[in-house]
């Protein structure tokens, strides 16, 4: 089989994964020698047009798989083609799209062939290879499989920045029915090793283990979870293992798909929505049970849940601009935690008003509701009024 | 009117140079024109038209803040930012905070806008390689839209060091051999080469990880906005990509209600062969437990470990963070005061039999962490299944209990810790000794109380010990 259509095939196995960060490693740079360089931030460098960045060139090794995970592609009773790269191959791609200032490094990932510890083991060579043969200072993430030999996973850290093991669904009931082979408790099991690995590597002289920390993904609205059961996996994971990331994918059609998973995709918007909660949950202070705590298991979709929280806790608001803390602040719909740190910033040299916040590019339609400033003060309007008067996002595709 | 010439787009020292000297003289913004030499030089700079004396020293953020400004294509910018030096030179403290004032407002907003461009050159700069007399050169073509070429190219650098490279643009252009950083005038698209072999894998890598049941142009173009399309060898793949997402999405939900369903495998969980002893059998069952909810958040159960003929049996209260994630007791912040005050009391932990009274961790998560929470007393009681297992297999001579907790999972009723402390306690078989448990001496903020405690610990085990040494003789308790 030709390169390039391994290529097509081994990429097209791949997209199914959200993750793309390159970020948040330690700082390289190639200038005494090998190539590449990381500089805190990551770099999109380009955007596919289902508006998903592309940072790393993001693959399989082989998308042959003796498990058989019914939301996947790559599963054993799927009839899609399978190919397999040489560990060669995927490491003069890496480096000839490198040079050409593509992508930022490399995510690979792998189909399980014979064992876990065999898969693992391709994996790691291939980064080895970059590091070592080629002095690779790019970003490496690698996915790793449950249960490796320890001795992999120590070498796994040392060469990547980033490793990652994906839950895929939040309860071992929703593993059994569509993962049968995947173990939740030994998913669990191997984040924990993971840790404690990491938080070692960051010790002084400690040998370096994955700096950029673990990340992992649950496949949304392929099985009946709700977005409570989600998040309460996401805060729990969050905490247990210091993830990075939990990304969150909206099941979307495979081709030869069995008849068990839903026919067609979850909406998006019920991803988007779980990340902004995501994001509530870890820098704006909110508890999970805040977020859930309606009589609905599932985000409402129609707006988003920091209004939501907000619409039902009215006697929160509003908000003076000019003396509330910085915890509050960041509780008003339409205020991120850019600019609350401006806010803070500039109401010490005056008293802010209704132009200053524009100036602080905040929508005043949004936010002007819930806030009082030294020229306003919004007229009560009950729930139900005010969330029909407001400016939302309804589509993603606006 | 003053009129200040600069010597090219990004003329920093000059500006520096000038904005010093006017704002020495007392010369107001509003009476300075500011310009750029119509034939650009990249090497001379004119001499500050006013000169004066005295102290000039800028703050360092507005500094930072005017290197980045200098960049925007805006002719206004060198107004503006001399505006900004005047205030600063005039004592108003504290300017740049003034995020709402208007003319620091559009400071920021050029940065913003100079920091974006920049961003987006490191993103979307493609190489191409040319063979040139067997030495492989980099050339790139990009159409910045501020003056970013000059303080961009170290970014290539740092990561193309071994390489060597020319980012050619419309109004600069930069070459790096290797060794040294060189600038040129600009140049034109047709003065670099066309794509090579690889710009068609990455258009083919482009369109495959392209999901088309998940078309969203509109994100997609406010991040890779069209200006940059035709530059950027996989944007070519652009227009068909979106043009059949919606047949190829069709095509795959065809299939998938076509398909057949098929038998779900229950996991094939081989069960290990049983262990001999018995207590290494229950240690093996208590992975799967589940007899009161507390498994569920945790990572794992963390059972009793030692030798199964210890003389001493050591009690805690559950595992902590550490334990969970390392599925062993005793082995955090709290187990390394234990084994440090083992030590000191004479007792050999490997000697001893570990356990805990509750199996699993009991938390709250917060954020990044998980705080500890008391087990309650339906969970101490299902968990003493265990802990009585591991009580008769080891039937130790003395068992130590560490807290309240421990105390209650051995003895079966309330203890008062501080009350019963360090006494031989009659158990159904051999001698029980309460203490603290070492997290306690941990939350201590007092480093005098933390030491007088840790005496009364050491106290308590050394009374175990003692007991221990009294009931391994010949004649045994009860
Ligand atoms: S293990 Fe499951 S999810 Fe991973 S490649 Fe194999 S079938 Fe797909
Ligand atoms: S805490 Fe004890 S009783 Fe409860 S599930 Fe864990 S091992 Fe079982």
């Amino acid at each position: 089989m030709e390169l390039l259509d391994k290529l097509a095939i081994l990429a097209d196995a791949a997209k199914y994964d959200a993750s793309c960060a390159s970020s948040a490693t330690d700082r390289r740079d190639s200038l005494k020698g090998g190539i590449g360089s990381t500089e805190g931030s990551g770099i999109c460098h380009a955007y596919a047009p289902d508006g998903r960045c592309i940072s790393l060139l993001k693959i399989l090794l082989t998308n042959a798989c003796m498990y058989d995970c019914l939301y996947c592609i790559n599963r054993r009773s799927s009839n899609v083609q399978r190919a397999r790269f040489t560990a060669q191959e995927v490491v003069e791609l890496t480096l000839g799209f490198y040079r050409r200032n593509c992508i930022e490094g490399l995510f690979l990932s792998s189909g399980i062939i014979r064992t876990p510890d065999y898969t693992m083991e391709q994996v790691v060579e291939v980064a080895r290879s970059l590091r070592e043969d080629h002095g690779f200072r790019g970003y490496i993430h690698l996915k790793t499989i449950p249960d490796a030999d320890p001795a992999l996973m120590a070498l796994a850290g040392r060469y990547a920045d980033r490793l990652s093991i994906n839950v895929e669904l939040p309860s071992q009931e929703g593993l059994d029915a569509f993962a049968p082979e995947k173990d939740l408790p030994g998913i669990r099991r191997s984040m924990a090793r993971l840790r404690l690995r990491i938080e070692e590597g960051r010790e002084k002289g400690a040998p370096r283990f994955a700096p950029a920390g673990q990340s992992t993904q649950m496949i949304v609205g392929a099985d009946a979870s709700t977005d409570r059961q989600i998040l309460g996996a996401s805060t729990n994971l969050y905490s247990s293992y210091g993830l990075k990331r939990v990304y969150y994918s909206a099941f979307s059609p495979i081709p030869h798909a069995s008849s068990a998973l839903p026919p067609r995709a979850a909406p998006l918007l019920r991803e988007h929505r779980l990340y902004q909660a995501d994001w509530l949950l870890r820098f704006y202070g909110f508890a999970e049970e805040e977020i859930t705590t309606g009589d609905d298991d599932n985000l409402a979709l129609d707006m988003d849940p920091k209004l939501a929280w907000a619409l039902a806790h009215r006697a929160a608001f509003p908000v003076d601009v000019n003396t509330a803390p910085r915890e509050t602040l960041l509780r008003v719909p339409g205020m991120g935690v850019k600019s609350v740190g401006r806010l803070l910033v500039a109401r010490r040299h005056r008293r802010l008003r209704l132009d200053d916040l524009a100036r602080l590019r905040l929508s005043l339609p949004k936010v002007s509701p819930f806030v009082v400033t030294a020229d306003h003060r919004p007229r009560f309007v009950d729930s139900p009024r005010l969330a029909t008067a407001l400016p939302r996002q309804l589509s993603l595709f606006a | 009117m003053p009129g200040v010439v600069l010597a090219h787009e990004v003329d920093w020292e000059g500006f520096r140079a000038a904005a010093r000297a006017l704002a020495l003289g007392g010369i107001p913004p509003d009476s300075v024109v500011w310009s750029v030499r119509a034939i650009d030089d990249l090497f001379g700079s004119e001499a500050p038209p006013v000169s004066g004396e005295g102290a000039f020293r800028l703050p360092r953020a507005l500094v930072s803040l005017a290197e980045t400004v200098i960049q925007a294509s805006d002719p206004q910018r060198f107004a503006l930012l001399y505006g900004l030096v005047w205030r600063a030179f005039q004592g108003d403290r504290h300017l740049l905070e003034q995020i709402t004032d208007p003319l620091v407002d559009r400071a920021n907003r050029l940065a913003q806008a100079v920091r974006r461009d920049t961003h987006k050159m490191r993103a979307f700069v493609r190489f191409r390689v040319v063979n040139d007399g067997g030495e492989a050169r980099h050339i790139a073509w990009f159409e910045p839209s501020h003056f970013i070429v000059e303080a961009n190219a170290s970014f290539f650098v740092r990561r193309f060091a071994g390489m060597t490279w020319s980012i050619l643009t419309p109004y600069r252009s930069a070459h790096w051999d290797g060794a040294e950083l060189a600038f040129t005038p600009g140049a034109s698209r047709g003065d670099v080469p066309d794509d090579d072999r690889l710009a068609e894998y990455w258009r083919v890598y482009f369109s495959a990880i392209f999901n088309p049941a998940r078309l969203k142009i509109g994100a997609m173009t406010s991040e890779m906005p069209r200006k940059y399309w035709k530059n950027l060898p996989e944007a070519a793949a652009i227009p068909e990509l979106i043009a059949k997402a919606a047949s190829r999405t069709e095509a795959m939900e065809q299939q998938t209600a076509l398909s057949a369903p098929r038998p779900v495998l229950r996991r094939a969980r081989a069960p290990a062969a049983l262990p001999n002893s018995d207590l290494a059998r229950a240690r093996a069952e208590a992975v799967q437990c589940r007899r009161c909810p507390l498994w569920g958040p945790a990572t794992q159960t963390v059972f009793g470990e030692g030798p199964a003929d210890a003389a001493i049996m050591l009690v805690g209260e559950q595992p902590g963070d550490h334990e969970d994630l390392a599925g062993r007791a005793f082995v955090g912040p709290a187990g390394q005061l234990l084994d440090r005050a083992l030590k000191e009391a004479g007792l050999d932990r490997a000697a001893l039999y570990v356990t805990n009274a509750v199996k699993h961790f009991k938390f709250a998560p917060r954020g990044k962490r998980r705080i500890h929470v008391r087990p309650e007393t339906g969970e101490i009681e299902a968990c003493r299944f265990w802990l009585e297992i591991e009580r008769a297999h080891v039937a130790p001579a003395v068992t130590i209990m560490l807290g309240a907790t421990a105390g209650q999972a051995v003895l079966g009723r309330t203890v008062a810790v501080q009350k019963d402390r360090g006494v031989p306690l009659p158990l159904a078989s051999g001698w029980g000794v309460l203490t603290v448990h070492p997290a306690f001496l941990l939350r201590l903020p007092d480093q005098e109380a933390r030491a007088r405690e840790y005496e009364l610990f050491l106290r308590d085990l050394t009374a175990a010990r003692t007991l221990a040494e009294a009931a391994t003789r010949p004649i045994s308790p009860s």
